[in-house]
Protein backbone atom coordinates (compact mmCIF):
# COMPACT_ATOMS: atom_id res chain seq x y z
CA UNK A 1 0.00 0.00 0.00
CA UNK A 2 1.51 2.98 -0.89
CA UNK A 3 0.53 6.94 0.98
CA UNK A 4 -2.26 8.94 -0.34
CA UNK A 5 -0.23 11.74 -1.36
CA UNK A 6 1.39 9.24 -4.39
CA UNK A 7 -0.77 6.50 -4.61
CA UNK A 8 -4.42 6.95 -5.99
CA UNK A 9 -7.36 4.88 -4.24
CA UNK A 10 -11.27 4.39 -4.24
CA UNK A 11 -12.91 7.83 -5.48
CA UNK A 12 -9.66 9.53 -5.15
CA UNK A 13 -11.03 11.92 -7.30
CA UNK A 14 -12.99 13.54 -4.62
CA UNK A 15 -11.94 11.38 -1.56
CA UNK A 16 -8.36 12.52 -0.91
CA UNK A 17 -7.36 10.23 1.72
CA UNK A 18 -9.15 7.83 4.48
CA UNK A 19 -7.97 7.83 8.60
CA UNK A 20 -7.97 5.60 11.44
CA UNK A 21 -6.72 7.26 14.89
CA UNK A 22 -7.07 5.08 17.67
CA UNK A 23 -6.27 6.65 21.51
CA UNK A 24 -5.26 3.95 24.00
CA UNK A 25 -3.17 4.65 27.32
CA UNK A 26 -1.77 2.12 29.57
CA UNK A 27 -2.28 1.56 33.18
CA UNK A 28 -0.50 2.77 35.78
CA UNK A 29 1.26 5.52 33.77
CA UNK A 30 0.55 9.60 34.78
CA UNK A 31 -1.59 11.00 31.36
CA UNK A 32 1.12 12.75 29.22
CA UNK A 33 0.08 16.33 30.27
CA UNK A 34 1.09 15.98 33.77
CA UNK A 35 3.89 13.41 33.50
CA UNK A 36 7.85 13.76 34.22
CA UNK A 37 10.15 13.62 30.55
CA UNK A 38 11.49 10.12 32.74
CA UNK A 39 8.50 8.66 33.08
CA UNK A 40 7.60 9.65 29.00
CA UNK A 41 10.60 8.11 28.09
CA UNK A 42 9.48 4.94 30.25
CA UNK A 43 6.41 5.00 28.05
CA UNK A 44 7.86 5.48 24.85
CA UNK A 45 10.43 2.64 25.37
CA UNK A 46 7.47 0.47 26.65
CA UNK A 47 5.24 1.46 23.53
CA UNK A 48 8.19 1.07 21.26
CA UNK A 49 9.51 -2.28 22.07
CA UNK A 50 5.89 -3.62 21.74
CA UNK A 51 6.70 -3.40 17.94
CA UNK A 52 10.77 -3.29 17.88
CA UNK A 53 11.09 -6.02 20.23
CA UNK A 54 8.21 -8.19 20.08
CA UNK A 55 7.49 -8.22 16.54
CA UNK A 56 10.34 -8.71 14.13
CA UNK A 57 8.26 -8.91 11.46
CA UNK A 58 6.97 -5.05 12.23
CA UNK A 59 10.06 -3.80 13.21
CA UNK A 60 11.78 -4.65 9.42
CA UNK A 61 9.26 -2.10 8.69
CA UNK A 62 8.97 0.29 11.45
CA UNK A 63 11.31 3.38 12.80
CA UNK A 64 11.33 5.73 16.20
CA UNK A 65 11.62 8.88 16.27
CA UNK A 66 12.19 10.86 19.51
CA UNK A 67 10.50 14.53 19.06
CA UNK A 68 13.45 16.09 20.84
CA UNK A 69 15.61 14.76 18.20
CA UNK A 70 14.52 16.91 15.44
CA UNK A 71 14.48 20.41 14.82
CA UNK A 72 11.64 22.74 15.24
CA UNK A 73 11.11 22.94 11.22
CA UNK A 74 11.61 19.54 10.97
CA UNK A 75 8.61 18.73 12.97
CA UNK A 76 6.29 21.33 11.11
CA UNK A 77 7.28 19.75 8.30
CA UNK A 78 6.39 16.23 9.69
CA UNK A 79 2.34 17.88 11.01
CA UNK A 80 2.39 19.45 7.33
CA UNK A 81 2.99 15.48 5.76
CA UNK A 82 0.11 14.74 8.26
CA UNK A 83 2.77 12.36 9.51
CA UNK A 84 2.14 13.48 13.14
CA UNK A 85 -0.64 16.07 14.98
CA UNK A 86 0.66 19.42 16.34
CA UNK A 87 -0.21 18.24 19.57
CA UNK A 88 2.83 15.59 19.50
CA UNK A 89 5.21 18.01 17.73
CA UNK A 90 4.60 20.63 20.44
CA UNK A 91 4.94 17.72 23.33
CA UNK A 92 8.80 17.27 23.00
CA UNK A 93 10.98 16.20 24.75
CA UNK A 94 8.36 13.83 26.25
CA UNK A 95 7.04 12.48 22.40
CA UNK A 96 7.69 10.11 19.94
CA UNK A 97 6.38 8.44 16.77
CA UNK A 98 7.00 5.54 15.40
CA UNK A 99 6.58 5.41 11.30
CA UNK A 100 6.25 2.73 8.87
CA UNK A 101 8.45 2.96 5.22
CA UNK A 102 5.91 3.92 3.16
CA UNK A 103 4.24 6.47 5.66
CA UNK A 104 0.70 5.17 6.20
CA UNK A 105 1.11 4.58 9.51
CA UNK A 106 1.93 6.78 12.61
CA UNK A 107 2.33 5.70 16.33
CA UNK A 108 2.45 8.64 17.66
CA UNK A 109 3.90 8.13 21.49
CA UNK A 110 2.91 10.94 24.28
CA UNK A 111 0.52 12.96 22.68
CA UNK A 112 -2.78 13.94 24.39
CA UNK A 113 -2.55 10.25 25.29
CA UNK A 114 -0.12 7.29 25.87
CA UNK A 115 -0.76 6.72 22.17
CA UNK A 116 -2.71 7.67 19.26
CA UNK A 117 -2.28 4.67 16.40
CA UNK A 118 -3.06 6.74 12.95
CA UNK A 119 -3.51 5.00 9.73
CA UNK A 120 -3.80 6.59 7.11
CA UNK A 121 -5.20 5.15 3.37
CA UNK A 122 -5.60 7.22 -0.03
CA UNK A 123 -8.80 7.25 -1.09
CA UNK A 124 -12.10 6.48 0.19
CA UNK A 125 -10.44 3.08 2.45
CA UNK A 126 -11.88 3.63 5.71
CA UNK A 127 -12.78 0.07 6.41
CA UNK A 128 -9.14 -1.03 4.97
CA UNK A 129 -7.38 1.27 7.50
CA UNK A 130 -9.33 0.40 10.66
CA UNK A 131 -8.51 -3.47 9.68
CA UNK A 132 -4.84 -2.55 9.67
CA UNK A 133 -5.12 -0.05 12.98
CA UNK A 134 -6.83 -2.74 14.73
CA UNK A 135 -4.23 -5.49 13.95
CA UNK A 136 -1.61 -3.12 14.81
CA UNK A 137 -3.53 -2.38 18.24
CA UNK A 138 -3.74 -6.38 18.76
CA UNK A 139 0.38 -6.43 18.94
CA UNK A 140 1.57 -3.43 20.96
CA UNK A 141 -1.25 -5.21 23.56
CA UNK A 142 0.28 -8.02 23.79
CA UNK A 143 2.89 -6.37 25.95
CA UNK A 144 1.54 -3.22 27.16
CA UNK A 145 -1.29 -3.13 29.55
CA UNK A 146 -3.88 -0.94 28.34
CA UNK A 147 -6.16 0.99 30.33
CA UNK A 148 -9.28 -0.04 29.64
CA UNK A 149 -13.19 -0.37 31.46
CA UNK A 150 -15.87 -2.42 30.91
CA UNK A 151 -18.40 0.21 30.62
CA UNK A 152 -16.20 3.35 29.74
CA UNK A 153 -14.04 0.87 27.34
CA UNK A 154 -10.45 2.33 26.37
CA UNK A 155 -10.10 5.39 28.96
CA UNK A 156 -8.46 8.78 27.35
CA UNK A 157 -7.11 11.94 28.88
CA UNK A 158 -10.23 13.68 28.04
CA UNK A 159 -13.36 12.34 28.16
CA UNK A 160 -14.42 12.97 24.49
CA UNK A 161 -12.70 10.13 23.40
CA UNK A 162 -13.41 7.25 25.76
CA UNK A 163 -14.64 3.96 24.60
CA UNK A 164 -13.62 2.82 21.12
CA UNK A 165 -11.00 6.00 21.42
CA UNK A 166 -11.69 5.78 17.01
CA UNK A 167 -11.37 9.30 15.64
CA UNK A 168 -12.44 8.12 11.70
CA UNK A 169 -12.10 10.89 9.46
CA UNK A 170 -12.06 11.21 5.90
CA UNK A 171 -10.31 14.65 3.34
CA UNK A 172 -12.53 15.26 0.80
CA UNK A 173 -11.90 17.59 -2.00
CA UNK A 174 -15.12 19.77 -2.78
CA UNK A 175 -14.69 22.30 -5.03
CA UNK A 176 -18.41 22.30 -7.13
CA UNK A 177 -20.35 22.07 -3.77
CA UNK A 178 -18.09 25.03 -2.81
CA UNK A 179 -18.57 27.34 -5.71
CA UNK A 180 -22.32 26.37 -6.50
CA UNK A 181 -22.89 27.29 -2.03
CA UNK A 182 -24.22 23.80 -1.94
CA UNK A 183 -22.04 23.02 0.46
CA UNK A 184 -23.15 24.94 3.39
CA UNK A 185 -26.40 22.38 3.00
CA UNK A 186 -23.84 19.61 3.69
CA UNK A 187 -21.96 21.39 6.42
CA UNK A 188 -25.52 21.33 8.24
CA UNK A 189 -26.81 17.78 7.34
CA UNK A 190 -23.49 16.63 8.74
CA UNK A 191 -23.44 18.22 11.97
CA UNK A 192 -26.68 16.85 12.21
CA UNK A 193 -25.86 13.79 12.38
CA UNK A 194 -22.93 13.71 14.78
CA UNK A 195 -20.20 14.25 12.58
CA UNK A 196 -17.70 17.21 12.64
CA UNK A 197 -16.54 18.97 9.37
CA UNK A 198 -13.58 21.45 8.74
CA UNK A 199 -11.48 23.19 6.56
CA UNK A 200 -7.87 20.94 6.53
CA UNK A 201 -6.55 24.97 5.36
CA UNK A 202 -7.41 28.22 6.70
CA UNK A 203 -8.44 29.14 9.75
CA UNK A 204 -12.86 29.21 10.70
CA UNK A 205 -15.04 29.66 7.50
CA UNK A 206 -12.26 30.53 5.49
CA UNK A 207 -11.64 27.40 3.63
CA UNK A 208 -8.65 27.07 1.61
CA UNK A 209 -8.30 24.94 -1.60
CA UNK A 210 -11.66 23.65 -0.53
CA UNK A 211 -10.35 20.87 1.40
CA UNK A 212 -12.20 19.59 4.12
CA UNK A 213 -12.22 17.06 6.93
CA UNK A 214 -15.16 14.87 8.21
CA UNK A 215 -14.95 13.10 11.21
CA UNK A 216 -17.19 11.41 14.04
CA UNK A 217 -17.36 13.00 17.31
CA UNK A 218 -19.03 10.28 19.37
CA UNK A 219 -16.52 7.48 20.61
CA UNK A 220 -19.08 5.61 23.06
CA UNK A 221 -21.76 3.25 22.13
CA UNK A 222 -21.37 2.93 18.99
CA UNK A 223 -18.78 0.05 17.96
CA UNK A 224 -15.77 0.83 15.51
CA UNK A 225 -17.77 -0.72 12.36
CA UNK A 226 -20.56 1.19 13.04
CA UNK A 227 -18.40 4.52 13.55
CA UNK A 228 -17.02 3.58 10.48
CA UNK A 229 -20.34 2.65 8.19
CA UNK A 230 -21.70 5.84 9.20
CA UNK A 231 -19.11 8.20 8.09
CA UNK A 232 -18.59 6.23 4.35
CA UNK A 233 -22.40 6.89 4.49
CA UNK A 234 -22.52 10.01 4.73
CA UNK A 235 -19.12 10.53 2.43
CA UNK A 236 -20.47 8.75 0.11
CA UNK A 237 -23.64 10.81 -0.28
CA UNK A 238 -21.13 13.70 -0.48
CA UNK A 239 -19.32 12.12 -3.09
CA UNK A 240 -22.33 11.95 -4.78
CA UNK A 241 -23.43 15.48 -4.32
CA UNK A 242 -19.85 16.57 -5.65
CA UNK A 243 -20.55 14.52 -8.75
CA UNK A 244 -23.76 16.19 -9.38
CA UNK A 245 -22.56 19.41 -8.58
CA UNK A 246 -19.63 19.23 -11.20
CA UNK A 247 -22.02 18.05 -13.65
CA UNK A 248 -24.12 20.95 -13.05
CA UNK A 249 -21.37 23.25 -13.66
CA UNK A 250 -20.42 21.71 -17.01
CA UNK A 251 -23.93 22.25 -18.24
CA UNK A 252 -24.09 25.59 -17.52
CA UNK A 253 -20.91 26.77 -18.49
CA UNK A 254 -18.33 24.43 -19.66
CA UNK A 255 -16.62 26.87 -21.72
CA UNK A 256 -15.80 29.47 -18.00
CA UNK A 257 -14.87 25.93 -16.51
CA UNK A 258 -12.45 25.14 -18.82
CA UNK A 259 -11.50 28.82 -19.04
CA UNK A 260 -10.76 28.79 -14.82
CA UNK A 261 -8.97 25.54 -15.43
CA UNK A 262 -6.40 26.89 -17.75
CA UNK A 263 -5.78 30.16 -16.36
CA UNK A 264 -5.03 28.79 -12.99
CA UNK A 265 -2.61 26.26 -14.45
CA UNK A 266 -1.33 29.36 -16.23
CA UNK A 267 -0.74 31.07 -13.41
CA UNK A 268 1.44 28.08 -11.41
CA UNK A 269 3.64 27.78 -14.57
CA UNK A 270 4.74 31.36 -14.59
CA UNK A 271 3.72 33.31 -10.86
CA UNK A 272 6.97 34.78 -9.48
CA UNK A 273 5.13 35.43 -6.31
CA UNK A 274 2.92 32.38 -4.52
CA UNK A 275 0.90 33.05 -1.47
CA UNK A 276 -0.12 29.58 0.10
CA UNK A 277 -3.75 30.62 -0.08
CA UNK A 278 -3.76 31.22 -3.79
CA UNK A 279 -1.72 28.83 -4.55
CA UNK A 280 -4.02 26.25 -2.81
CA UNK A 281 -7.33 27.60 -4.28
CA UNK A 282 -5.28 27.19 -7.95
CA UNK A 283 -4.15 23.55 -6.99
CA UNK A 284 -7.67 22.63 -6.38
CA UNK A 285 -9.05 24.03 -9.68
CA UNK A 286 -6.31 21.88 -11.42
CA UNK A 287 -7.21 18.95 -9.67
CA UNK A 288 -11.36 19.78 -10.68
CA UNK A 289 -9.74 20.05 -13.98
CA UNK A 290 -8.12 16.79 -14.08
CA UNK A 291 -11.17 14.83 -12.17
CA UNK A 292 -13.24 15.81 -15.15
CA UNK A 293 -10.47 15.19 -18.01
CA UNK A 294 -10.13 18.74 -18.85
CA UNK A 295 -6.30 18.36 -18.18
CA UNK A 296 -4.85 14.89 -18.74
CA UNK A 297 -1.30 15.15 -18.75
CA UNK A 298 -1.30 16.46 -14.80
CA UNK A 299 -1.44 13.14 -12.36
CA UNK A 300 -3.51 14.35 -9.20
CA UNK A 301 -0.79 12.35 -7.16
CA UNK A 302 1.58 15.41 -8.28
CA UNK A 303 -0.87 17.56 -6.87
CA UNK A 304 -0.97 16.13 -3.60
CA UNK A 305 3.05 16.38 -3.17
CA UNK A 306 2.51 20.44 -4.39
CA UNK A 307 0.03 20.76 -2.23
CA UNK A 308 2.54 19.44 0.82
CA UNK A 309 5.60 20.61 -0.32
CA UNK A 310 4.11 24.38 -0.19
CA UNK A 311 3.67 24.42 2.97
CA UNK A 312 5.51 27.34 5.16
CA UNK A 313 7.87 24.81 6.64
CA UNK A 314 8.50 22.00 4.07
CA UNK A 315 9.80 24.99 2.45
CA UNK A 316 11.73 26.20 4.74
CA UNK A 317 13.23 22.46 5.65
CA UNK A 318 14.11 21.93 1.56
CA UNK A 319 15.37 25.70 1.25
CA UNK A 320 17.62 24.19 4.20
CA UNK A 321 17.51 28.14 5.97
CA UNK A 322 14.88 30.38 7.79
CA UNK A 323 12.96 32.27 5.04
CA UNK A 324 10.34 35.50 5.40
CA UNK A 325 7.26 35.23 4.43
CA UNK A 326 7.87 37.25 1.41
CA UNK A 327 10.87 34.99 0.18
CA UNK A 328 8.72 32.42 0.58
CA UNK A 329 6.59 33.12 -1.60
CA UNK A 330 9.01 33.59 -4.25
CA UNK A 331 10.53 30.18 -3.21
CA UNK A 332 6.91 28.91 -3.26
CA UNK A 333 6.68 30.09 -6.49
CA UNK A 334 9.79 28.65 -7.92
CA UNK A 335 8.97 25.03 -6.74
CA UNK A 336 5.60 25.34 -8.39
CA UNK A 337 6.91 26.25 -11.55
CA UNK A 338 9.75 24.16 -11.79
CA UNK A 339 6.89 20.83 -10.72
CA UNK A 340 4.48 21.66 -13.44
CA UNK A 341 7.31 21.62 -16.56
CA UNK B 1 -25.33 40.88 37.31
CA UNK B 2 -28.38 40.10 35.35
CA UNK B 3 -28.96 37.31 33.08
CA UNK B 4 -27.82 37.39 29.09
CA UNK B 5 -30.64 35.51 28.20
CA UNK B 6 -33.79 37.00 29.58
CA UNK B 7 -32.15 40.01 30.60
CA UNK B 8 -34.88 39.92 33.29
CA UNK B 9 -33.68 37.45 36.75
CA UNK B 10 -30.09 38.14 38.09
CA UNK B 11 -27.64 35.55 36.42
CA UNK B 12 -26.75 32.90 39.38
CA UNK B 13 -25.16 30.43 36.14
CA UNK B 14 -21.88 31.11 35.12
CA UNK B 15 -20.61 29.49 32.28
CA UNK B 16 -17.34 29.33 30.61
CA UNK B 17 -16.41 28.02 27.38
CA UNK B 18 -13.32 27.59 25.76
CA UNK B 19 -13.13 27.62 21.82
CA UNK B 20 -9.94 27.29 19.78
CA UNK B 21 -8.69 28.90 22.86
CA UNK B 22 -10.69 32.12 22.86
CA UNK B 23 -12.68 31.98 26.62
CA UNK B 24 -16.77 33.66 26.48
CA UNK B 25 -18.04 33.28 29.43
CA UNK B 26 -21.84 33.23 29.90
CA UNK B 27 -24.28 34.50 33.28
CA UNK B 28 -27.75 33.60 32.75
CA UNK B 29 -30.24 32.58 35.80
CA UNK B 30 -31.19 29.09 36.65
CA UNK B 31 -34.48 29.26 34.62
CA UNK B 32 -32.45 30.08 31.67
CA UNK B 33 -29.75 27.31 32.61
CA UNK B 34 -32.41 25.23 32.52
CA UNK B 35 -33.99 25.57 29.59
CA UNK B 36 -30.82 25.44 27.70
CA UNK B 37 -29.99 22.23 29.61
CA UNK B 38 -33.21 20.91 28.38
CA UNK B 39 -32.25 21.91 24.40
CA UNK B 40 -29.05 19.55 24.97
CA UNK B 41 -26.07 18.89 22.99
CA UNK B 42 -27.85 19.62 19.64
CA UNK B 43 -28.08 23.19 20.03
CA UNK B 44 -24.93 23.79 21.73
CA UNK B 45 -23.37 21.72 18.53
CA UNK B 46 -24.38 23.86 15.72
CA UNK B 47 -22.85 26.88 17.37
CA UNK B 48 -19.19 24.82 16.86
CA UNK B 49 -19.94 23.00 13.43
CA UNK B 50 -16.55 24.36 12.62
CA UNK B 51 -13.25 23.81 13.78
CA UNK B 52 -12.43 21.64 16.98
CA UNK B 53 -15.81 22.19 18.08
CA UNK B 54 -16.03 19.47 20.44
CA UNK B 55 -13.13 19.01 23.05
CA UNK B 56 -13.76 22.50 24.52
CA UNK B 57 -16.96 22.28 25.58
CA UNK B 58 -16.84 20.16 28.05
CA UNK B 59 -16.24 22.71 30.88
CA UNK B 60 -19.30 24.54 29.84
CA UNK B 61 -21.61 21.56 30.61
CA UNK B 62 -19.89 20.79 33.79
CA UNK B 63 -21.66 24.04 35.37
CA UNK B 64 -24.95 23.24 34.61
CA UNK B 65 -27.45 22.44 38.12
CA UNK B 66 -27.65 18.95 38.32
CA UNK B 67 -24.84 18.00 36.44
CA UNK B 68 -22.25 16.82 38.15
CA UNK B 69 -21.72 20.34 39.65
CA UNK B 70 -21.47 19.92 43.31
CA UNK B 71 -20.72 22.68 46.27
CA UNK B 72 -17.12 23.63 46.07
CA UNK B 73 -16.15 22.92 49.52
CA UNK B 74 -16.86 19.28 49.42
CA UNK B 75 -15.53 18.12 45.71
CA UNK B 76 -12.51 19.97 46.48
CA UNK B 77 -11.33 17.25 49.03
CA UNK B 78 -11.10 14.48 46.96
CA UNK B 79 -8.23 13.91 45.09
CA UNK B 80 -7.25 10.65 42.61
CA UNK B 81 -5.16 8.70 44.47
CA UNK B 82 -3.33 7.69 41.03
CA UNK B 83 -2.00 11.10 39.82
CA UNK B 84 -3.11 13.34 42.85
CA UNK B 85 -5.64 15.87 40.52
CA UNK B 86 -9.02 17.05 42.15
CA UNK B 87 -12.33 17.59 40.20
CA UNK B 88 -11.23 21.05 40.00
CA UNK B 89 -8.18 20.77 37.70
CA UNK B 90 -10.04 18.52 35.67
CA UNK B 91 -12.51 21.23 34.92
CA UNK B 92 -9.44 23.67 34.33
CA UNK B 93 -8.03 21.37 31.79
CA UNK B 94 -10.85 19.09 30.21
CA UNK B 95 -8.11 15.95 30.91
CA UNK B 96 -7.93 13.89 33.70
CA UNK B 97 -3.98 13.02 35.16
CA UNK B 98 -4.41 9.21 34.72
CA UNK B 99 -6.79 6.20 34.13
CA UNK B 100 -7.53 5.60 37.59
CA UNK B 101 -9.45 9.23 37.82
CA UNK B 102 -12.18 7.51 36.13
CA UNK B 103 -12.96 5.47 38.96
CA UNK B 104 -12.04 8.53 41.06
CA UNK B 105 -14.34 10.65 39.56
CA UNK B 106 -17.20 8.16 38.38
CA UNK B 107 -20.21 8.83 39.80
CA UNK B 108 -19.91 12.68 38.88
CA UNK B 109 -18.79 11.65 35.13
CA UNK B 110 -21.12 9.54 34.17
CA UNK B 111 -23.94 12.77 33.53
CA UNK B 112 -21.29 14.72 31.58
CA UNK B 113 -20.12 11.57 29.37
CA UNK B 114 -23.83 10.27 28.74
CA UNK B 115 -23.45 14.54 27.79
CA UNK B 116 -20.78 14.18 25.48
CA UNK B 117 -21.63 10.71 23.41
CA UNK B 118 -25.45 10.11 23.89
CA UNK B 119 -24.34 6.74 26.27
CA UNK B 120 -22.74 5.50 29.16
CA UNK B 121 -21.89 1.86 27.99
CA UNK B 122 -18.33 0.66 26.21
CA UNK B 123 -19.91 -1.56 23.12
CA UNK B 124 -16.10 -1.64 20.74
CA UNK B 125 -13.54 -3.50 20.99
CA UNK B 126 -12.37 -5.23 23.74
CA UNK B 127 -8.64 -5.88 24.36
CA UNK B 128 -7.72 -9.13 22.87
CA UNK B 129 -5.08 -10.12 25.88
CA UNK B 130 -6.66 -8.74 28.80
CA UNK B 131 -10.03 -8.47 27.67
CA UNK B 132 -11.23 -12.18 27.78
CA UNK B 133 -13.20 -11.84 30.78
CA UNK B 134 -15.19 -8.63 29.71
CA UNK B 135 -15.89 -10.19 27.07
CA UNK B 136 -17.48 -13.11 28.66
CA UNK B 137 -19.21 -10.77 31.34
CA UNK B 138 -20.27 -9.05 27.97
CA UNK B 139 -21.69 -12.37 26.73
CA UNK B 140 -23.94 -12.97 29.53
CA UNK B 141 -24.81 -9.34 29.96
CA UNK B 142 -26.64 -10.10 26.89
CA UNK B 143 -28.00 -13.50 27.88
CA UNK B 144 -29.60 -11.60 30.52
CA UNK B 145 -31.44 -9.46 28.67
CA UNK B 146 -32.35 -12.19 26.43
CA UNK B 147 -33.65 -14.23 29.28
CA UNK B 148 -36.21 -11.55 30.71
CA UNK B 149 -37.27 -10.96 26.93
CA UNK B 150 -38.01 -14.75 27.01
CA UNK B 151 -39.77 -14.31 30.65
CA UNK B 152 -42.06 -11.59 29.81
CA UNK B 153 -43.27 -13.63 26.47
CA UNK B 154 -43.74 -16.57 28.23
CA UNK B 155 -41.43 -18.34 26.46
CA UNK B 156 -40.42 -20.75 29.42
CA UNK B 157 -38.66 -23.68 27.37
CA UNK B 158 -36.38 -20.93 25.61
CA UNK B 159 -35.42 -19.48 29.50
CA UNK B 160 -34.84 -22.10 30.35
CA UNK B 161 -32.09 -22.68 27.66
CA UNK B 162 -30.61 -19.30 28.25
CA UNK B 163 -30.88 -19.86 32.14
CA UNK B 164 -28.54 -23.02 31.79
CA UNK B 165 -25.91 -21.14 29.15
CA UNK B 166 -25.53 -18.23 31.55
CA UNK B 167 -24.53 -20.91 34.30
CA UNK B 168 -22.27 -22.43 31.84
CA UNK B 169 -20.60 -19.30 31.07
CA UNK B 170 -20.88 -17.96 34.84
CA UNK B 171 -18.73 -21.73 35.80
CA UNK B 172 -16.08 -20.03 32.74
CA UNK B 173 -15.19 -17.06 34.83
ZN1 LIG C 1 -32.63 34.24 32.27
ZN1 LIG D 1 -5.84 10.15 38.33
Amino acid sequence: MGNWITTKGPESDIVLSSRIRLARNIKGYHFPHIMSVDEAKKVIKECSNSIMEKSPVLAKDFHVIEMDKLSPIERSAMVEEHLISTGLAENYPKSAVLLNTDSTVSIMINEEDHIRLQVIYPGLQLKEAYEYASKLDDVIEESVDYAFDQRMGYLTACPTNIGTGIRASVMLHLPALTVTGNINGVLNAVAQVGLTIRGIYGEGSNVQGNIYQISNQVTLGLSEEEVISNLMAVTKQIVDNEKAAIEKLKESNIMQLEDTVYRSLGILKNARLLSSNECLNLISNIRLGVGMGIITDIDSTLLNEIMISIQPATLVKREGKELDSASRDIKRAEYVRERLK
Amino acid sequence: MICQICHKRPATVHITKIINGVKTEMHICEQCAKEKEELGIKSDMSNFITPFSFSNILEGFMDFPGLGAVPREVHEEIRCPGCGISYDDFKKTGLFGCSQCYDTFRDRLEPIIKRIHGNTQHTGKVPKRSGGIIRLKRDIEGLKYELKKAVENEEYEKAAQIRDRIKELNNEK
